[in-house]
């Protein structure tokens, strides 16, 4: 039997990922048609052994209540939400939980961060593990350029037996191309060495006399648990080269949701309701226009409205939104209930890896330059604003509910 | 003793066409300004038809480069019209005196005045007023005045309240007049004394002597009045023109579904479902317009194609070019000829020379070459 933890963080994380996640938590955002960390679930729920998935973050029960009982129905397996009390680390919740994640006696667990995305090998993850008897924790991890890999864990391996004889996370200069993805496989018995960081934790937390760290419970998995393992034959890493990226600002929304589209080709539609350029994931509840042309790398929500001679592409429309006629939506997030009205341009500037570079990431860019001004983006609408007819937006950012008069180019409009 | 029309029959005109029009470019790289069609005509036709409207039976025109073009198109057009029309060519540019000197035999054949005007201007042209008040004051000259908004960027015209002119003060820093010359004069023969065959400004060489002389007067122009020399104008212009067709109760303005305000269709184009057509826009011979189109405040030229669902607003859209499907074009972008803007784009006050496809978007204003 084989359980799953998927770590969520909670509402005081993802503040990159605004102004999406001011409606939505980011781990329910969703990518592809369907909430970024239903693909986790998707791929733990493939996996016949694996019995129960386990949410941990510090979310309140509410926000994830609707959809971890959807996901119920959905697969089959227990799911449950638990909540943090208050935010322990990416460690120390994992560790808060220890009991509930052994019940059952489990011979391994899947630990996934919420905010990946990947096609995640977690079969060939495990069967890696099991033929490394020592192994306490196994590590996904992906080649990233020279120059990206020091914003990641990074891992050095023994040639031969695969095992990892030096982690950092986030080093200051160069260490490895290999990065840790977020993904691991573990033991139970990694509860002792966890037990063992704990006490380490505590002591110094105790004789710093609470100065050093938020709680005596606050435990990073990274630093705390994976760094000490290296180099005692108990941690491993299994390279793969699928792609894998994370979720960190809304512009790798788009992003992720080209490939996670790629990943699942979702099935059209024996008769398209409009001209689709695969891949385009479309809701069947949305309401098309033949006239309309969308696609490629295009995600449609559940009650949208698109009218008559829009184009949308590389983008994502979330639920009941509208998009009326002869618009036209490139690179962009559209909110949940917005508007673009008739003639509208509604665009953004991708902000794709460099595909002349092998491994290169997601360049996770803050909003402004070092000018001062706004780094181009993705054009993103919060829920419920209106883009009147025949204006442009480009390259900004709407926050929820405003209605707009005019055009914007670069701005972000509180 | 002016009563009747037949003494205006003598009157010949002369119309400064000049040099390259390097203001009105991309445009004038394909074809000479006086040939570039001005509401679905070109700008020097509207000049000669009010000119023949006028009584005018011999048109000079001053030219100084691609005259042979000019000469074959404009012949036959002209020769309907029942006027004759001559090429005085200037080897060097001569300035706006200069081409008087040039033509010096053909205005002096007789003794009755002339008119003499740019090629840029567009508006209600007033040249039998103009021949009539010129014989009642009796004097030399008579150049048109025009009002404008904000003087000071131009040369302005004092006159007495009986017409005659007093002095001119170029750009003047405080209100003293906000009448300017509008580049249309009627002139005697004798003027031709005053000037000598060398680049020469008649503005600054030959109006200020005459003013002192008190040999000029003024005549205030009626209704509108542009100078349709660069895009930003030309499109004004157009507005201005279009207003003033609606005012004459013109049935050449186009009504129907999908038309809002004055709107000029030539009736070989083709207009698609679900559009949107004006105001001020104005769409040349052969053009297509497909389904779903948004056009306002432009001018499509001949032969040009503005593909499904794409917005247009202040462009000029050259000969023969094609706007791809959902493209955003505003703020003057200009088209020379036989351009391909690719689907989906955005051209934000773009100019673009011709025969260029452009295959990515101009969000900032520039020149493409």
């Amino acid at each position: 039997m084989l359980k799953a933890v998927i770590l969520i963080g909670g509402p005081q994380k993802g503040t990159r990922f605004r102004p999406l996640s001011l409606d939505t938590p980011k781990p329910l955002f969703p990518i592809a048609g369907l909430p970024l960390i239903q693909h986790h679930i998707a791929a733990c729920a493939k996996l016949q052994e694996c019995k129960e998935i386990l949410i941990i973050g510090s979310y309140t029960t509410t926000q994830l209540a609707q959809f971890v009982n959807d996901m119920q129905k959905e697969y089959h397996v227990i799911i449950r939400y638990l909540q943090e009390f208050t935010p322990l680390g990416t460690g120390g919740g994992l560790y808060h939980f220890r009991d509930q994640i052994r019940a059952g006696n489990p011979s391994a667990f899947f630990l996934l961060n919420g905010d990946v995305c990947a096609a995640f090998p977690l079969k060939e993850l495990w069967t890696f593990h099991e033929e490394r008897p020592s192994a306490l924790v196994t590590i996904m991890g992906t080649e990233a350029t020279r120059q990206q890999s020091i914003y990641y864990g990074c891992m050095v391996r023994e040639a031969s037996t695969k095992a990892v004889t030096h982690y950092v996370e986030k080093p200051n200069t160069y260490v490895s191309t290999l990065i840790n993805c977020g993904v691991y496989v573990c033991s139970l018995q990694v509860f002792q060495t966890m037990a063992e960081a704990f006490q380490r934790k505590q002591d110094g937390f105790y004789s710093a006399n609470g100065q050093n760290s938020p709680h005596p419970g606050y435990m990073s998995w990274e630093q705390d648990v994976l760094a000490p393992l290296a180099g005692t034959n108990k941690l491993y890493a299994m390279q793969v080269t699928n792609w894998w990226s994370q979720v960190k600002t809304a512009g790798s929304a788009i992003y992720a949701n080209r490939h996670y589209l790629e990943l699942h080709r979702p099935k059209q539609p024996a008769t398209p309701p409009c001209h689709i350029l695969p891949d385009v994931f479309l809701h069947p509840t949305a309401t098309v226009d033949s006239t309309a042309v969308i696609g490629p790398n295009v995600s449609i929500g559940a009650g949208v409205t698109i009218k008559a001679g829009v184009r949308i592409k590389e983008s994502i429309v979330l639920n009941n939104a509208t998009i009326h006629e002869h618009a036209l939506v490139m690179y962009s997030v559209v909110g949940q209930d917005a508007s673009v009205g008739e003639w509208s341009r509604v665009e953004g500037t991708p902000s794709d890896p460099d595909p002349n570079k092998p491994f290169a990431k997601m360049d996770n860019q803050p909003l402004f330059n070092s000018d001062g001004r706004l780094n181009p983006s993705i054009t993103i609408l919060g829920a419920g604003v209106v883009v009147p007819a025949e204006t442009i937006l480009l390259n900004s950012i709407v926050l929820p509910h405003k209605h707009l008069t005019r055009s914007f180019k670069h701005e972000i409009i509180l | 003793m002016c009563g009747s029309d037949k003494i205006l029959g003598e009157i010949r005109a002369l119309i400064l066409v000049g040099g390259y029009g390097t203001r009105l470019r991309p445009l004038t790289l394909s074809r000479p300004k006086p040939l570039v069609e001005f509401a679905n005509k070109p700008i020097l036709m509207h000049q000669i038809e009010a000119l023949v409207e006028a009584g005018v039976t011999q048109v000079i025109l001053a030219v100084s480069y691609r005259a042979d073009d000019m000469e074959k198109e404009l012949k036959e057009q002209v020769s309907k019209l029942g006027v004759s029309l001559t090429f005085s060519h200037e080897t060097e540019p001569l300035g706006t005196a200069g081409p008087l000197a040039l033509a010096r035999e053909l205005l002096n054949t007789n003794s009755e005045p002339f008119f003499v005007l740019n090629s840029d201007v567009i508006c209600d042209f007033p040249f039998k007023e103009l021949a009539k008040y010129h014989k009642s004051h009796g004097k030399e000259g008579t150049i048109v005045v025009t009002k404008v908004e904000e003087p000071s960027k131009y040369g302005v015209v004092v006159y007495k309240e009986n017409g005659q002119i007093e002095s001119f003060v170029e750009k003047p820093q405080e209100f003293i007049s906000n009448k300017i010359n509008a580049g249309m004069y009627i002139l005697n023969p004798s003027v031709l004394n005053r000037i000598e065959l060398r680049p020469m400004s008649i503005e600054k060489e030959v109006f200020p002597f005459m003013a002192q002389d008190g040999q000029l007067y003024a005549m205030d122009l009626q209704g509108f009045w542009m100078d349709v020399g660069q895009p930003k104008d030309f499109l004004t212009g157009m507005c201005l023109y279009l207003n003033s067709l609606r005012q004459k109760n013109s049935d050449k303005l186009h009504d129907g579904t999908g038309v809002v305000g004055n709107v000029l269709i030539d009736p070989t184009a083709k207009i698609g479902k679900g559009c949107r057509i004006g105001p001020n826009v104005t769409i040349g011979p052969d053009v297509v317009i497909e389904d779903g189109a948004c056009i306002k405040r432009s001018t499509i030229l001949r032969g040009a194609c503005v593909r499904q669902h794409a917005w247009l607003d202040g462009c000029i859209v050259g000969w023969r070019s094609v706007v791809g499907r959902w493209v955003r074009m505003e703020n003057c972008t200009v088209l020379g000829e036989d351009v391909i803007v690719k689907d989906e784009l955005y051209v934000n006050g773009g100019q673009v020379l011709p025969h260029k496809s452009i295959a990515l978007s101009v969000p900032e204003p520039q020149i493409i070459m």
